[in-house]
């Protein structure tokens, strides 16, 4: 695939620190439209928060973010949604004592003309999203606290593509899912590129990797050890750059 | 769709165990089980304190006779109702305040402070500038206690959101320093009387709003119900959403009407005193005959109280910032990614509470037609337990307003209870509500792990 013209998204030299841990030193990736860049690494690579810069959850302490060629400020969660920026957070981060529909329009909630929350509009319009999601999904009026872990997660996917998205973060969104819900996930992936949203996607299973990203960026002790083009490489060199932290000599 | 047989959602929320009668009709008429336990204690609490006398003129040999009770009297039930009102407003902030998490110590040192600042104003700063008896003053004394109850909550909410202190110790400290300032206010003096027209807040025999206003407040809360039940039904049907099958509304409709116009009759049928019959005679230049009977009707704080249930139920529920209320309760990082400025809605929030305590100390000093520094002293605690006891979680993200308010009558019957039945002294009271609150949350425990 060739990358020509803007990237949708760049984030350029992005470095964090928490308490003199360099979480993410000096990465650099970017994301075009209709494009699937994977985020791998071991745990604690900095991944998470790296796309935590970009969804508004954490302020860089160094570097830029650029949307369409023009930096943006990014500071807090409501930026990036005003950039059309969506996330699945690795802890899902739903209110727990809330129902789906409350979770899945929390801080964007319908509202009446007179300024009340429209419950039952929002429940409705949360049924027919998760039908296409999740069509065993039944359990509307409960808090999210009574699902199990794969509903949890239709949950929070429902919030991420409801909104229309031009770019997509999902951090490890398969974690909780069986095999028949996370091969729905991988074709709803493949519908959002389609519609030429971009997606990062943070995936352990090396094999999602292959089948679902077209270009994969790794990183090691917060640091990025390379980028590649995913059809042009092997499972096996992928697995060694995260293993040792280094890129493949022919993929260089 | 609109079959109304077909499964709801909650249907499997239900316990496993074959669905009797009474799971059914819980289920179809969707009344929350936590609700009936605590109306099932309040009747308990009520009626054991009721057979007392009975019960107790028998353990001594007498006859048993009912006549003996004095607690379910239109009297006592009336004097409940304006006790339970200061409490039950302050709850119903307790609630809010709780859900996120926090707590608020110093509610009754702000009702010692603003009501000792309201005092000053009305018998002393006011009268002089513009007259005594002067109209304005009841309500620039009410304006100014709201305003100030506001500030004192708006600089706590301030030291717990914007500075990161535990709202534990900023308003544990607030309890301590307000209840001083009260003291200072006035170098521990007692302002007395009130202005006659703020006295009417406090609920008095003139605070009343009378047999016909009682009529037209039960008749006007029985159309808001129904129109509840109507509206809800016709939001179901637009969304295809599961519906209460129409008997269960019915029942609905019914019993809540009933309460409603049962209130009415109570607080109608607790007539004046004859010397304040003859006072208003003489008041109004009337001739009444003797023994004429003049109903008192719902008292002021008691309106006052349900104005302030309607209002934070319809926050609570309907609004956004009710929401984002429980989400920060249930979720406060999740709050924070929703996009959510959580530390503006806790701002909100304890500046909402200071606002409950400044009503409160309003309805105190007016029923008390004095101002003491020492006003709302220990109502922290009673505020908080009758939000607990309303089935608030102490772990944040749940609670409701009307449970707070059940609780605040919870523990007011208790402790007006114990005074009727002549353990008055105030160390057996204290006892009783303690043992209420601790078994009221063990209860809840016991429920919620029956209920997962
Ligand atoms: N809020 C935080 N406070 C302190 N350290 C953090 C915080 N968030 C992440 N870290 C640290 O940053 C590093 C990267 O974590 P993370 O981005 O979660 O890794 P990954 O998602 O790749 O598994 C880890 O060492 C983690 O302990
Ligand atoms: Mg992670």
């Amino acid at each position: 695939m060739a990358n020509t013209g803007t990237p949708l998204v760049e984030l350029r030299d992005i470095s964090i620190s928490f308490g003199g841990i360099k979480a993410v030193d000096h990465v650099t990736v970017d994301l075009y439209p209709g494009e699937v860049v994977g985020l791998l690494g071991h745990n604690g690579a900095g991944k998470s928060t790296l796309i935590k810069c970009l969804s508004g959850a954490y302020k860089a302490d160094g570097g830029e973010i650029l949307i369409n060629g023009e930096k943006v400020e990014i500071s807090n969660p409501r930026d990036a949604r005003a950039q059309n920026i969506e996330t699945i957070y690795q802890t899902l981060a739903l209110a727990d004592n809330l129902d789906a529909a409350s979770n899945l329009f929390l801080g964007r909630e319908i509202v009446s003309p007179m300024g009340f929350v429209d419950d039952s509009t929002m429940e409705a319009e949360t049924r027919k999203i998760l039908k296409r999601l999740n069509p065993n999904f039944r359990k509307f009026n409960v808090p999210v606290s009574a699902l199990s872990g794969g509903q949890r997660q239709s949950v929070a996917i429902a919030r991420a593509v409801y909104f229309n998205a031009k770019i997509l973060i999902m951090d490890e969104p398969t974690a909780a899912l069986g095999p028949q819900e996370t091969q729905m996930v991988a074709e709803l992936i493949q519908e959002l590129k389609a519609q030429g949203l971009g997606i990062f996607l943070i995936e352990h299973d090396i094999h999602n990797v292959m089948k679902l990203c077209d270009r994969a960026s790794v990183m090691k002790n917060g640091q990025l050890v390379g980028t590649v083009n995913v059809n042009e490489v092997t499972d096996e060199d992928i697995l060694s750059m995260i293993i040792l932290g280094k890129k493949p000599a022919k993929a260089a | 769709m609109t079959d109304t047989n077909s499964p709801t959602p909650s249907a499997s929320a239900m316990p496993d165990a074959q669905p009797g009668a009474i799971t059914r009709f819980l289920h179809a008429t969707e009344i929350d089980t936590r609700l009936l336990g605590m109306v099932g204690a309040l009747l308990l609490i009520w009626v054991g304190f009721h057979l007392y006398p009975a019960i107790s003129s028998v353990m001594r040999g007498g006859a048993f006779d009912l006549g003996l009770g004095n607690f379910l009297t239109p009297r006592n039930l009336w004097n409940l109702s304006v006790q339970t009102s200061y409490i039950g407003i302050m709850a119903t902030g307790m609630v809010l305040v709780i859900i996120i998490r926090c707590i608020d110590l110093s509610v009754g040192s702000i009702i010692g402070v603003t009501g000792m600042i309201m005092g000053l104003l009305q018998a002393e700063y006011l009268p002089p500038l513009l007259g005594l008896g002067h109209p304005a003053i009841w309500i620039i004394t009410a304006i100014v206690g709201l305003v100030v109850g506001v500030m004192i909550g708006a600089f706590h909410g301030w030291l717990i959101a914007y500075r990161g202190i535990p709202s534990f110790i900023v308003t544990l400290g607030g309890l301590l320093i307000w209840r001083g300032m009260a003291f200072l206010s006035a170098s521990g003096r007692t302002i007395a009387p009130m202005d006659e027209k703020f006295a009417l807040l406090g609920g008095g025999p003139y605070g009343t709003v009378g047999a016909v206003g009682s009529w037209i407040v039960g008749g006007l809360a029985c159309l808001g119900l129904i129109y509840l039940l109507i509206s809800g039904r016709s939001q179901r049907r637009k969304h295809d959403f599961p519906q209460r099958p129409v008997w269960a509304e019915v029942f609905l409709g019914a019993v809540g009407c009933g309460v409603i116009l049962c209130a009415v009759l109570l607080v109608n049928a607790y007539p004046w005193a004859k010397g304040i019959v003859a006072q208003y005679a003489e008041r109004t230049g009337q001739t009444l005959p003797e023994g004429t009977f003049i109903s008192h009707g719902f008292a002021i704080p008691v309106l006052l109280l349900i104005g302030v249930g309607i209002a934070m139920t319809i926050l609570m529920t309907r609004t956004r910032f009710g929401r984002y209320v429980f989400a920060i309760g249930g979720n406060p990082e999740a709050a924070v990614l929703a996009g959510i400025n959580t530390r503006w809605v806790t701002l909100k929030v304890v500046s909402l509470m200071g606002a409950l305590a400044g009503l409160a100390a309003i309805i105190v000093s007016a029923r008390q037609n004095s101002a003491t520094n020492a006003m709302g002293e220990l109502d922290e605690l009673y505020v908080i337990a009758a939000a607990v006891i309303g089935g608030t979680s102490l772990a944040g993200g749940s609670g409701t307003v009307y449970g707070a308010i059940l609780g605040a009558l919870v523990i007011l019957s208790l402790q007006s209870g114990m005074v009727l039945i002549g353990f008055g002294d105030g160390s057996y009271q204290k006892i009783v509500v303690g043992t209420a609150l601790v078994l009221a949350v063990y209860l809840d425990i016991l429920y919620r792990k029956k209920v997962k």
